[in-house]
């Protein structure tokens, strides 16, 4: 009922209160920075007085993988971080405001109003990775080589599916919460329990993370896939999103 | 058929019964006061009516629509203006309004038309490009009457609508709504008893989750009213004795000072109209007002409430 409209709306608050904006520069700084400093880490290293010349010798020389592996690096931390700040407030906040209630009474199903969110910030996510990937791509093509096309696509489609795993939690999180700070705290609990688990040697080859070190794979020409943590992401998405609605249907506003 | 259709409607938060039975019914066409002191169930009963909260148990219907059955439906016959209408900061009036358009279903045209109409109406054409977030509350209210009305909605539930304004504020906002008299049924909830004697035709007085009375704000006033005499004088000190002498007197039921006066509440208004002037004149007071007063709202809602019921 009315996704477009609101949909419309979502994308145009986006852009008038510069969440678009921050989201796309903070990933745009990310993408041109990592081949930067993959490239010139070294060369601080020597400029730095005192450092042993035995040291400077075992530092081998910059390549692509270096620059692919710093991009993966920042975008692991950072991106997650952004996907829980900027979506953990979405909902919360409507309802602490009072245009959730104003809203609801109008023909907007809270499925609406809760997909619209994801779909808009899932809009602002994308945008803002292929940004991210283009500083990243030409910096890497100036200071190295050219990367694959393919396999650095690949690495950022699952780059932003792990993005949206977390975006996914933090909206439930926005939905069950009833403050802000409640908000904040089961989204963090979320990445905690996520991540932790992800980071155990056996089972973390099912969880999101995963999904990382696959692409980097790809873009190495190596061998090994990691479909059943694709897969669980995808179901981790839905869950969430499925979840999210259930409860905001029965929730009283 | 009525608009608004309640039977039996009970909600309870844990121990407390927010609402505990309570029935209510609104003609179409008539602007109702939804009255009664804070925590009364007001608010309640309307986020039931406009479908934002769940009843424990008992029956609801407006507009012919059963608020628990189909939300859709119902959300295209209501306008709803909660006591704080919140908006987005970043849109300005006429964004909002056409935004609130589509959502309706309005094409472009009759989308500007209406939206047009209704800043003439709340006085906000001169500020429809402006943003909403540095609106002062009256604005807001004023944006949030314009709102629920921007799809001619059949009922039109309003919380405290004037509650938090200033008296120019006030004016403004009751004026309007006493404007839409005859163009759509309104549930107006407010504690505020001058709003509703100024605009309300009908008047619901509840208490504890339950309706006391409901009935035409006329015939309240006649069922429940209590005869009195209003006197004013310059001398405040003897006026004060000689009232204090009346009590004696068998017809006379009970004295309050009221904004510089005494009102005498009687049992027997033929004793009074025979001897109250009398007994002035003999005395030797000099009056500067004597008055048979009707009885106000303020005087029922406190038989049946309770002044204790006043927040």
């Amino acid at each position: 009922m009315n996704f477009l409209i609101v949909f419309r709306k979502e994308m145009q608050e986006q852009w008038r209160t510069y969440r678009f904006l921050i989201v796309a520069a903070v990933f745009a700084a990310f993408g041109l920075v990592s081949p930067v400093l993959a490239k010139f880490t070294p060369e601080m290293l020597k400029a730095i007085p005192g450092v042993p010349p035995e040291l400077l010798a075992a530092i081998p020389a910059p390549t692509v993988a270096d620059a692919v592996s710093q991009y993966v690096k920042n975008m692991s931390q950072f991106g997650i971080l952004l996907a829980l700040l900027v979506t953990m407030g979405v909902v919360v906040q409507e309802k602490e405001r009072g245009t959730a209630a104003f809203f609801l009474t109008r023909p907007v199903s809270r499925e609406t109003f809760l997909l619209v969110k994801f779909a808009a910030l899932t809009v602002t996510f994308i945008a803002s990775l292929a940004l991210a990937a283009a500083g990243c791509w030409y910096y890497t093509l100036v200071l190295f080589a050219p990367l694959a096309w393919g396999p650095f696509l690949a690495l950022n489609g699952l780059m932003l599916v792990v993005f949206l795993v977390y975006m996914a939690l933090a909206l439930l999180a926005s939905t069950i919460a009833r403050t802000n700070g409640v908000a904040v705290g089961l989204a963090f609990v979320a990445l905690i329990l996520v991540s932790g688990i992800g980071a155990l040697p056996t089972i973390g080859e099912y969880f999101p993370g995963r999904l990382f070190s696959w692409g980097v794979t790809l873009m190495l020409g190596g061998n090994g896939t990691a479909w059943q943590a694709f897969g669980i992401s995808l179901g981790l998405i839905a869950g969430a999103l499925l979840a999210a609605c259930i409860i905001f249907r029965r929730q009283e506003i | 058929m009525s608009s608004v259709h309640v039977e039996a409607l009970k909600k309870t938060y844990g121990a407390v019964h927010a609402l505990d039975g309570l029935d209510l019914q609104v003609a179409p066409g008539t602007i109702f006061g939804f009255l009664g002191p804070n925590g009364a169930g007001k608010t309640t009963t309307l986020r039931i009516l406009t479908g934002l909260a769940r009843p424990t148990s008992g029956t609801a219907q407006v507009a012919g629509v059963d608020v628990l059955k189909d939300p859709g439906k119902l959300s295209r016959r209501i306008g709803h203006l909660p006591e704080e209408p919140a908006f987005y900061g970043w849109m300005t009036p006429r964004e909002f309004l056409d935004y609130l358009g589509r959502l309706y279903g309005l094409s472009a045209s009759a989308r500007r038309a209406r939206t047009r109409e209704l800043l003439a109406l709340v006085r906000m054409e001169e500020v429809s490009k402006r943003r909403i977030a540095g609106f002062s509350r009256g604005m807001r209210q004023r944006l949030g009457v314009a709102a629920a009305l921007i799809h001619h909605p059949e009922v039109l539930f309003l919380d405290e609508p004037a509650s938090a304004l200033d008296p120019a504020g006030r004016k403004e906002v009751l004026d309007l709504i006493g404007n839409l008299r005859g163009q759509c049924t309104v549930l107006m909830s407010t504690h505020i008893l001058a709003d509703v004697e100024r605009v309300c035709d009908v008047v619901g007085i509840i208490a504890k989750g339950r309706m006391l009375v409901q009935s035409q704000r006329e015939a309240l006033l006649e069922r429940y009213a209590i005869p009195a005499f209003e006197v004013e004088g310059d001398d405040q000190a003897g006026l004060s004795l000689w009232v204090e002498t009346l009590r004696r007197l068998p017809w006379v039921m009970s004295i309050t000072p009221r904004n510089g006066a005494f009102r005498i509440t009687v049992r027997d208004v033929q004793s009074a109209k025979r001897d109250l002037l009398a007994l002035a004149v003999n005395s030797g007071i000099s009056l500067n007002r004597y008055e048979e007063v009707r009885p106000s709202l303020e005087d029922v809602f406190l038989q049946l409430v309770g002044s204790e019921g006043l927040a």
